[in-house]
């Protein structure tokens, strides 16, 4: 996600709205009250506005796109556009639909989603209770590399990863997103394990457990909501990244974002606008499925991940 | 107790990607900026040329002109929107769930399909455009997309329409930890809701505005994907921006001397934000 909140966090607060309305207001003033839903409905109305019409133009025919106006429901509703959109546009010299691209989507996300959850969880565990020297300062670091531009740490990456000879591969981009992800993962786990006692840990040292074996058998099960807000976050994020499957992931394993702009903004000719919404909502079904299956879950990720003062 | 080797051998996958992805890389490109490489790093130092050349180069001061409108308009007008829907959406209204859900969805839009959907929603002779004259208005008229001087504007109402529902959740989880005596004595006095929001809740709210700036100035800075998806930095070179023209150097016109000096630059304005944070969260930890 490019618009990634990161930053340090108290473990997983409340996220908005799960506490009932603070306080009970007046509902006398009935103008106020009409206002109010006015502006709410308005608002609401331009934001479904884009996925209304993106699901209007994918079910049209060109010639009734040319014919009627962008908010008209369409008359003959067909699903031809989201089959060619699937199987037979072209997303460049290649002309097999975005299924290609979705597998490759696929291919790269899941990796790049165990990966990074599995050593940002044993990077927040050494945090927060093995506390190694120097590893605050190196935590900071991370997480001030956080905001930086990825163009600042690009052209080497690619040198390094052609050093050893996997630039342009599927362990390439995982592991670019590992490096990227590493930060935001890295901070979940830390502050969630910071909200485990202590004395849960000292008890384990005491009966003459090691690293690994509290890892594994204390911590790691009493994780699973903070796994679910990571996956959800990194799913996301690494599906909906456009510039380092651009970059890294190579000519055949490029992502569905890299693959839906080859669509619509490199072919010649005319433009088919319903195969690309058609296109567009395919690509963004992933995530927007995880969203509205996910609820709350994924509005903690998000105030899980927000820098808390 | 006895302190073992092996929280430092866990923390190793950190530590080299620390290092080397960002610290080494980091200071390679701050390297690069200062040779003569075009396609392949050379090692010839020329010192501070290439900052002068990307200084005299039109494309990129263009492309700073656009990030700084772009970032004003796009950080306002997100802050401005998420906060007013927040402070609605907290009046007791039904249908919270609905409205949050309906302002949050495109956050879970990546920005290329944003982009996209919103290059279409203004096309002219197509779009909104051509939907608003079939409505009797005739002079009407929306080509700001293929508009030299309107181009960037498009990518700002595109992104703000993805980031504005963060902002809200935020604020809305800010304004739920809003103390309700607050509300009590406002009301005793008789003080006007919206003056309370503007001059006692919003000052309360400024570690979640802080975090809101936070977030969006990097959003801005970052800014790419956008742009390439809706307008490719056009019309000609219209809505070019930083982050566009490093990677165009880079990959398409081999000049990573030039495109390193860029990136440089860019990492500035991340470091004059992260700085008062940092200074701010150390003197908090030490009191």
């Amino acid at each position: 996600m490019s618009l990634h909140p990161q930053g340090v966090a108290q473990s997983l607060p409340a996220a908005a709205g799960e506490q009932a309305p603070a306080r009970p207001r007046s509902r006398r003033w009935r103008p106020a009250r009409i206002g109010i839903y006015a502006f709410l409905s308005t608002a609401a109305l331009f934001f479904l506005l884009p996925l209304y019409v993106m699901i209007v133009t994918s079910l049209k025919s060109m010639d009734e796109i040319r014919g009627s106006g962008i908010f008209a429901l369409p008359l003959a509703a067909t699903l031809e556009p989201w089959r060619q959109a699937w199987s037979t546009v072209c997303t460049g010299a290649a002309c097999e639909g975005l299924r290609t691209g979705f597998r490759n989507s696929v291919a790269i996300t899941v990796p790049s989603t165990l990966l990074p959850i599995l050593i940002g969880a044993v990077n927040g565990y050494a945090l927060s209770f093995w506390r190694p020297r120097f590893a605050n300062l190196l935590f900071g670091v991370l997480m001030a590399g956080a905001f930086v531009p990825v163009q600042v740490m690009i052209y080497p990456l690619v040198r390094v990863m052609a050093l050893a000879g996997v630039f342009g591969s599927l362990p390439a981009i995982v592991l670019v997103h590992l490096v990227f992800g590493m930060p935001m993962m890295t901070l979940l786990f830390r502050n969630y394990y910071c909200s485990v006692p202590q004395e849960l840990f000292q008890a384990a040292r005491v009966d003459g457990a090691g690293f690994w074996r509290i890892f594994i058998r204390i911590m790691l099960p009493m994780s699973l909501p903070i796994i679910v807000v990571a996956a959800i976050i990194q799913v996301t994020g690494v599906w909906n990244d456009y510039i380092l499957g651009l970059v890294f992931a190579g000519r055949e394993n490029l992502p569905m974002t890299v693959q839906l702009n080859n669509v619509i903004n490199t072919t010649t000719g005319t433009r088919l606008y319903n195969v690309n919404m058609a296109a567009t909502i395919l690509t963004a079904l992933v995530p927007l499925t995880l969203y509205f299956a996910s609820g709350r879950w994924f509005v903690r990720g998000i105030a899980a991940g927000a820098v808390k003062g | 107790m006895k302190r073992t080797l092996t929280p430092y051998a866990a923390l190793l996958p950190m530590f080299v990607t620390v290092l080397v992805g960002y610290i080494g890389s980091a200071v390679w490109t701050l390297g690069m900026s200062m040779t003569a490489s075009r396609t392949f790093p050379s090692s010839r130092f020329i010192g501070l040329a290439q900052y002068q050349r990307l200084f005299d180069n039109e494309r990129w001061m263009l492309s700073l002109h656009n990030l700084a409108v772009y970032g004003l308009l796009f950080v306002v007008a997100c802050l401005v929107i998420g906060f007013l829907l927040a402070v609605f959406i907290d009046q007791n209204v039904s249908g919270e769930g609905v409205l949050r859900t309906v302002f949050l969805y495109p956050y879970a839009m990546s920005f290329v399909a944003t982009g996209l959907v919103w290059q279409w929603l203004l096309q002219p002779g197509d779009g909104i455009d051509s939907a608003v004259r079939a409505l009797g208005w005739r002079d009407f008229r929306l080509d700001w997309i293929v508009d030299q001087d309107m181009a960037i504007y498009t990518v700002v109402i595109a992104t703000v329409w993805q980031a504005s529902g963060l902002v809200m959740a935020l604020m809305l989880a800010g304004l739920r930890g809003v103390d309700p005596e607050i509300w009590k004595a406002a009301r005793l006095d008789r003080i006007p809701a919206w003056r309370v929001y503007l001059q006692i809740v919003l000052p309360m709210l400024w570690p979640t505005v802080a975090t809101v700036l936070l977030l969006l100035a990097t959003a801005v800075v970052k800014l790419y994907d956008a742009v390439v998806a809706m307008t490719q930095g056009g019309p000609g070179t219209a809505s070019e921006v930083p982050a566009k023209f490093i990677m165009d150097h880079l990959f398409l016109r081999s000049n990573v001397g030039l495109a390193s000096a860029g990136a440089v630059v860019l990492l500035v304005p991340v470091l004059a934000l992260l700085a008062p944070y940092a200074y701010a969260r150390s003197r908090r930890a030490a009191a």
